[in-house]
């Protein structure tokens, strides 16, 4: 999931409309930008859109790094088109908060300070070019899993967003599953590295989902809200349940001794990743969130110069056009 | 002098001789830039064939507390559907 831990905001407002306002929600209504809402609602959603916003830039990183050593020309150009589209989702997202009120260098630069958070994922490197088939089939698959649903969240603009990032999604899956395919069924040096890419992103990818939140107040209030439309845990039995099958086809094993059929709950077996390894890499001590943030803010500064450039040729251009007509 | 690139308002006419339709918003420094940009974030997979940007700040919208005066008066005249007249079958498709 690509926004993670986002607690709820309390609301200080009017009994009277909140009752009004919860029974839009309750009816399937869509709430729109200029619709009055509770400020908790407003805030939460600008702290869940924007870390949501935030991973699918940071995102392009970690792939970003294989761009320029893809094994063929077919790869590369595939590739390239799906850290576009992370940058496009990013962008969707990105407008979606900003009708709630907060502009987009306000965003950026919460993120840039840190006051921001984006999904823990994007902290753990990306070794070799079999980990691009694991993103592709894990990390995609189990941010699906979370916005599929939020398709019908009660917000308009973050609703439609989420049907078009959607639908780019499962490209995104599928090419990383074909790269699975390809490594799992090749060579046994290949078929060695894919094992080993699941066996480093299998555990990072529950994490994706955050920790069990069936007893959070801040969840029970997102969901009262339809902006959470599931719990952490329903959503990582569900990714569990999908992926454990998609490995058994691969030949390769989940590494977790525990995953295995439970036939009463329908569902799989398996282990809970190592928690207070996530807490530590959401606090900023993963493998790459240093390295992530510095990219970050040198596309920032080294880009500066380029946006006030074409702001300052766009104003030249228009008093030019004024001083013509 | 940083300054923020203002936002545009997106609209793409479709494959199928569709009106253009909103599909939402980007930064741009100007029109040009606009249209360039909704080429890469709206149109990658052969959305579209036509693209409109409009300044967000010169749209004026309806306010929602006039949800009522304005939308109302048109659901309580349900002749203006043609389902509000029965014809016999006997006269056939109309």
């Amino acid at each position: 999931m690509y926004a993670q831990m986002v607690t709820s905001e309390a609301t200080n407002d009017d009994p009277a409309k909140l009752v009004a306002f919860q029974a839009r929600i309750d009816a399937g209504e869509k709430i729109e930008p200029k619709d009055w809402m509770p400020e908790g609602y407003r805030k939460t959603l600008i702290r869940q859109i924007g870390q949501h916003a935030h991973s699918e830039i940071v995102g392009q990183l970690p792939e970003g790094n294989w761009i320029t050593r893809a094994p063929t020309l077919e790869r590369k150009a595939i590739l390239l088109a799906k850290v576009q589209d992370e940058a496009g989702h990013g962008l969707y997202l990105y407008c979606a908060a900003e009708t709630l009120g907060v502009s987009r260098d306000e965003l950026t630069e919460a993120l840039l300070s840190g006051k921001m958070k984006y999904s823990s994922i994007f902290n753990y490197p990306t070794l070799t070019w079999a980990d691009m088939g694991a993103v592709g089939w894990l990390v995609d698959g189990a941010a699906i899993m979370n916005q599929v649903p939020l398709q019908r969240t009660s917000f308009g603009p973050y609703a439609r967003a989420m049907v078009r990032i959607c639908k780019e999604e499962s490209f995104h899956q599928r090419q990383g599953y074909d790269i699975m395919m390809k490594m799992a069924f090749g060579t046994p040096a290949q078929k060695a590295m894919a094992q080993d890419a699941l066996n480093r992103f299998w555990y990072p990818s529950l994490m994706m989902f955050g920790p069990s939140d069936k007893d959070s107040v801040h969840s029970a209030q997102s969901m009262a809200w339809k902006i959470k439309m599931n719990t952490n845990d329903e959503l990582r039995q569900k990714f569990v349940d999908q992926t454990v099958p998609q490995a058994e086809y691969l030949g390769l094993t989940i590494p977790d001794p525990a995953v295995k059929w439970n036939e009463d709950k329908g569902g799989y077996d398996f282990s809970e990743p190592d928690w207070s390894e996530f807490f530590e890499v959401i606090k900023g001590n993963g493998p790459c969130n240093a390295e992530r943030l510095e990219a970050r803010q040198k596309a920032w500064d080294d880009g500066a110069w380029f946006r006030d450039g074409l702001m300052a040729h766009a104003s030249k251009r228009a008093t030019a056009k004024v001083a013509a007509e | 002098m940083s300054s923020e690139w203002p936002l545009w308002e997106i609209f793409i006419r479709g494959q199928h001789g569709l009106n253009h339709r909103h599909v939402g918003s980007l930064h741009a420094p100007d029109a040009e830039m606009a249209i360039k940009h909704a080429r890469d974030v709206y149109t990658r997979r052969n959305e579209g064939v036509s693209i409109w940007v409009v300044p967000s700040a010169t749209i004026t919208a309806s306010s929602p507390s006039d949800k009522g005066p304005l939308f109302e008066p048109a659901n309580a005249k349900v002749y203006r559907h043609p389902t509000f007249f029965d014809i016999p079958d006997e006269v056939g498709k109309m």
